[in-house]
């Protein structure tokens, strides 16, 4: 596929590209035509591919979901159920563990940021040329298939929990309580300024490094599908070594892909309940 | 990385979904699964219950057991008691009855001997008088010496 391109870096540019929703002096209203549009089309514009499978696959998730829960019964549970069931007992001991207060948003929360992400995630292992080239044929120029990989849904989710985060910190200790234990804290109260500082940024880099974490990861690792499948493009012998590549690093996209799901999960239910500590 | 509106799309969709599923999804999964939980549960407890009524029927059944081994042991020894005693009564039974005809049959013989004797005393007697009067030639008036017969006849 990589022999259609002029170059391997456009290729890969090329990849990397959203579909992207904008305004510009050019063409008006429209679908960006590269990265220099969409840089034009500035911050009111929509990455439409994205946005797509983020709701197409969360759409999924949830219908799936509300089938087998409308259909939970108490007798032995069997196929799809059991393993819903299973799930959910996963994350209500996840939940139970790490969160010590009651909150009954933090369940579902985490279950929808386990299943929606690992969904979302899930969209890598599927060969990186396949989707953009069908979507050529019906006249899509760019089409990125991993949300994961797009920053703006990886902030999108991480804001979303620093709101939560922020809500109940004011809720549950008090601004006064809030304000004290981002002042006061590692040094007595004359250094105010420098605690403020200091905790400000650990404050600062909860949703952000939450936000990177999964970003970094699964932009690397399209980066790398991508570099494999540029292989095919170098004869034979590349061809099938490149094969190989990607059938390994596929087995191994699908620990990455479980391990970030949850590991964004997990931080998000330890943030919460930071937050939700009473002050002492 | 450029930001633009999916991020505010995303924080958006992400609300929504979370709502969603705390609406709709994880209620009904939870009390499918605390229902079940508790039906296992009391099925548990039942299963146990019934393993101790299990116990308790089987001490109850060695109890009855015993009893009535100790019942019928008792109803054996009854039985034979009962059999000695209706063996005695009637040996005592037949040998009073034994007694009886012994008795009866000695009083007979008794009666036959005596009869037999008093045949005979009068058979000598009468022997002992025609004997009498052969030695005497004449004839002995039994009137007259009646009472020598008599006297005679009693000694023999």
């Amino acid at each position: 596929m990589a022999g259609s391109y002029e170059t391997s870096g456009e290729y890969i540019k090329h990849h990397l590209t959203n579909l992207t929703f904008g305004y510009t002096e050019e063409h008006g209203w429209g679908i960006a035509h590269g990265a220099d549009e969409i840089k034009e089309m500035g911050f009111w514009a929509i990455n439409i591919d994205s946005m797509a499978f983020s709701i197409g696959l969360g759409v999924l998730f949830l219908w799936w979901f509300r089938k087998i829960a409308k259909a939970a019964t108490t007798e032995t549970p069997t196929g799809w159920q059991n393993f819903i069931e299973m799930l959910c007992e996963f994350i209500d001991s996840s939940v139970r563990g790490s969160f010590s207060g009651r909150n009954p948003l933090i369940a579902p929360l985490s279950l929808t940021i386990f299943v929606w992400v690992f969904l979302l995630n899930l969209m890598d292992l599927i060969a990186v040329d396949l989707v953009p080239w069908l979507a050529s044929l019906v006249g899509i120029p760019y089409l990125k298939i991993v949300p994961t990989t797009d920053p703006n849904i990886t902030f999108g989710l991480a804001l979303t929990v620093f709101i939560l985060v922020l809500y109940y910190s004011v809720k549950i200790k008090g601004p006064g309580g809030f304000f004290a234990e981002l002042a006061f804290h590692p040094f007595p109260k004359f250094m105010m300024p420098i605690n403020l500082l200091l905790e400000g940024v650990t404050l600062i880099a909860k949703p952000i490094s939450l936000a990177l974490r999964l970003f970094g990861n699964m932009y690397a690792g399209e980066m790398i599908f991508i570099l494999i499948a540029l292989m095919y493009g170098g004869g034979w012998i590349l061809g099938i070594f490149g094969g190989f590549l990607q059938l390994g690093w596929a087995i191994f996209h699908i620990l990455i892909i479980t391990l970030q799901a949850f590991i964004f999960m997990t931080l998000t239910i330890v943030y919460l309940d930071m937050a939700s500590q009473e002050p002492h | 990385m450029n930001f633009n509106a999916t991020l505010i799309g995303q924080m958006i969709t992400f609300a929504v979904f979370v709502w969603f599923c705390m609406k709709y999804i994880w209620p009904p999964l939870m009390h499918a699964l605390e229902e079940r939980k508790a039906k296992i549960a009391d099925g548990l407890a039942a299963a146990e219950r019934g393993q101790k009524d299990l116990e308790l029927a089987q001490a109850r059944v060695t109890d009855n057991l015993k009893e009535a081994k100790v019942q019928a042991q008792e109803i054996i020894n009854q039985a034979h008691k009962r059999a000695n005693e209706m063996v005695d009564e009637a040996k005592e039974v037949a040998r009073e009855e034994a007694d009886k005809i012994k008795a009866a049959a000695s009083a007979d013989i008794e009666q036959q001997i005596n009869s037999a004797r008093e045949h005979l005393r009068k058979e000598v007697a009468a022997i002992a008088i025609a004997g009498t009067e052969q030695i005497l030639k004449r004839e002995v008036n039994a009137e007259a010496h009646g009472k020598v017969i008599d006297d005679m006849m009693a000694q023999i």
